[in-house]
């Protein structure tokens, strides 16, 4: 009543809004009482029968698949399956997820001997990254979390970027403002890490919605962690991008982890994809540590946004191998057997390593060379 | 140049009106935007820029801030609407963290300066708790973003031109009392108001009477009291925009007068009127005849049926004002 005094509203006769009731009736030979429902909100049919009016729940049946084009010793499980990927892009996909690794590993270190204040390292998810950059273009905008710094490496960020970034020094274009990994490239279409989470997920369909206006041809890219998806921000976001047409790839890095707090502690669901055609959003599940199904999805998922302008929510399944940052024992709330099976049995780059050198581009001898 | 009537809701879809027409990356969005709000400050402009320019969004005020982020970041001109200044704070972080910070944590890479939050503000009359009040403070206190409050149509469409032209982030405040209640001539053409610019509505020598929105008028009125019943010549200034403010002509008029009184709906403590007392008492400390007044809302939640107790009335001012001048 109060919300009426304010605005002084007055049901006005100037319009009409079109409303014909019998086109939503059913023809004669329906039961009766079972016709389509007029309320706005939902025009399903009405049942007597309360099993039918209760959604699909995720006990029992184990969830939603996985995608994979490979499995763990990097055969294809459909041979006749070509992704048409050149050699050179291969090697580059592997090349780059190298080079996430190493670099990883050198910058903790540096953490460690007090050279820089902080790290966050990728370690088992470099697939992620690789695969869902390599199957975008270069002027499709980027809104990431804090762990894809593989991402920004495939689109050509230099080691000495990284580095300036973290060590802050006058090289770094954001000025040392902030804490190492927050990398950020205009150049490279990537947009400035924050640290909060999933502050970056309403935002992305704001810029697809731009880009969509603009008729740029181009998409965005969301990334975001199992955890961050708890947040309101995420549910705000993904009501957003499907309501508003926005083409936005909504990317899941479901690792199993925030920080300490496992998933399932995190969510009672079916993980984050079980949440997308809660939005109306087009979902896929994809094994995260499979970089050429990675790519394979994010791929098609590009398509959909830039043809059709509405978004798709992507959940990758992998495994966050190394600690949650430089400020993390992680021993202290899971095994370390759990860890060392996903380092040594089911590795992203191993996996593609085996791929490779099945396909005969990749052996002993170039790895040394590299 | 010619002028007609407006409220300060026309003024409002004036302004927009006017951005729509000439910036082709200009949208207008947020709850009930396109049948017009529910406030009608948008009434016309979807039939006339299209659903794709001038639409509704689900109802969640982080969302509707995060997105425009998105949209000016993106290099669009983003102007949402908060239904109330009340409901602002679920968008809270997105507004302090990330659209203050935007272009700060990237080193000016990126940027947000293309977005412009809208929001009704302040007393009403019967608003209570949550459709009263005045947040300004809050953001204040937040380098990065700007706040602005208008007093009437014509400030309004100068001030919304130009904090939708601003390239930072600007919080828009308006007064709902006066939505309907003030009435001028505004001009017709595409016109601003800088932005960190006081006013100073009228001159006096003995004391100076800052406020803004609707309690500038309320100062206005006491500021004749205090010229017919105590002799006294009151300085009026509308300070216009709350952050960044303009410390120049606020201090410039304190140093004449001696005397300062800031007034405000917001609740006393932690109130504006405390930062701009703190500034005034380091810079003109010399020149102070009497510590500075601060009548304000009271430090509770805003009440119903005792609202007419709750607001800076004139009674208060003016009592303020003997305080100043026997001091």
């Amino acid at each position: 009543l109060t919300m009426l005094r304010l605005c002084r509203f007055s049901f006005r006769k100037t319009r009409a809004w079109a409303f014909s009731p019998t086109r939503l009736l059913s023809s004669s030979g329906e039961p009766s009482g079972h016709e389509q429902s007029l309320y706005p909100g939902s025009k399903s049919r009405f049942s007597a029968d309360i099993a039918q009016c209760r959604p699909l729940t995720s006990d029992g049946d184990g969830g939603v698949s996985l995608y994979r084009v490979m499995d763990r010793l990097g055969q294809l499980l459909n041979p006749e399956q070509d992704l048409n990927l050149s050699e050179e892009t291969l090697l580059k996909m592997h090349k780059t997820m190298m080079l996430l690794n190493t670099a990883d590993k050198i910058l903790y270190d540096a953490q460690r001997q007090g050279r820089i204040s902080f790290y966050m390292t990728s370690f088992g998810e470099e697939a992620t990254h690789i695969g869902s950059a390599s199957a975008l273009n270069s002027n499709d905008l980027v809104y990431a979390q804090y762990r894809e710094a593989g991402v920004l490496l495939w689109r050509g960020y230099t080691l000495d970027e990284m580095m300036n970034q973290c060590y802050g020094n006058h090289l770094d274009p954001a000025k040392g403002r902030q804490m190492p990994v927050h990398y950020g490239s205009k150049e490279l279409n990537y947009h400035t890490i924050s640290s909060p989470l999933a502050t970056q997920m309403p935002q992305a369909p704001g810029a697809a919605y731009a880009l969509k206006r603009a008729q740029a041809g181009a998409c965005v890219i969301c990334y975001f962690g199992d955890g961050a998806a708890s947040e309101g921000d995420a549910h705000a976001a993904m009501n957003f991008a499907a309501t508003l047409d926005c083409p936005v790839i909504f990317f899941c890095r479901n690792n199993g982890y925030a920080i300490s707090t496992p998933t399932e502690d995190q969510y009672r669901g079916d993980g984050i994809v079980a949440r997308g055609p809660g939005y109306g959003i087009d979902s896929v599940r994809v094994d995260g540590n499979d970089v050429l199904a990675v790519y394979d999805v994010v791929r098609a998922a590009r398509e959909i946004c830039v043809k059709m302008n509405k978004p798709v929510l992507i959940e990758a399944m992998t495994y966050r191998v190394g600690h949650h940052s430089t400020s993390d024992d992680s021993s202290a709330y899971r095994s370390i057997d759990e860890v060392s099976y996903w380092d040594r049995e089911d590795h992203p780059i191993s996996r593609f390593a085996h791929y490779l050198k099945q396909r005969g581009f990749w052996d002993e001898k170039k790895r040394s060379e590299e | 140049g010619s002028t007609t009537q407006k409220n300060l809701v026309q003024s409002v879809t004036d302004a927009l009106d006017t951005i729509l027409s000439t910036d082709s990356s200009a949208v207008v969005f947020g709850e009930d935007i396109k049948f017009g709000g529910v406030f009608r400050c948008t009434v016309g402009l979807a039939e006339k820029y299209g659903n794709e320019r001038v639409f509704n969004t689900p109802l969640s005020e982080q969302g509707i801030v995060g997105f425009g982020i998105g949209l000016a970041a993106a290099g669009a001109t983003a102007i949402a609407e908060m239904q109330f200044a009340d409901y602002v704070f679920p968008a809270f972080d997105q507004l302090v963290n990330e659209a203050a910070k935007y272009r700060y944590r990237s080193g000016s890479m990126f940027d947000c300066g293309q977005l412009t939050v809208r929001m009704p503000c302040g007393a009403v009359g019967h608003g209570a708790l949550y459709h009263s009040q005045s947040p300004e403070a809050y953001f204040a206190h937040t380098p990065g973003l700007k706040v602005v409050v208008p007093r009437s149509p014509i400030q309004t469409k100068g001030l919304l031109l130009a904090s939708i032209r601003d390239p930072n982030p600007v919080l828009f405040m308006e007064p709902k009392i006066l939505y309907r209640q003030a009435v001028e001539d505004v001009p017709v053409g595409d016109y601003e108001i800088p932005l960190s610019r006081a006013e100073v509505l009228k001159e006096g020598a003995d004391l100076t009477l800052l406020a803004w929105g609707n309690q500038v008028h309320v100062l206005r009125e006491v500021g004749q009291m205090a010229e017919k019943e105590l002799g006294l010549s009151c300085e009026l200034i509308d300070l216009r925009t709350i952050y960044p403010w303009d410390r120049e002509t606020i201090c410039e008029s304190v140093s004449k007068t001696g005397r300062l009184l800031v007034s405000h709906e917001a609740p006393f403590t932690g109130g504006f009127a405390a930062e701009i007392a703190a500034f005034v008492q380091s810079e003109c400390f010399l020149n102070l005849e009497a510590p500075v007044e601060r009548v304000c809302g009271w430090d509770t939640p805003f009440p119903h049926i005792h609202e007419p107790f709750y607001v800076p009335n004139k009674y208060r001012c003016f009592d303020a004002i003997k305080k100043l001048a026997s001091y």
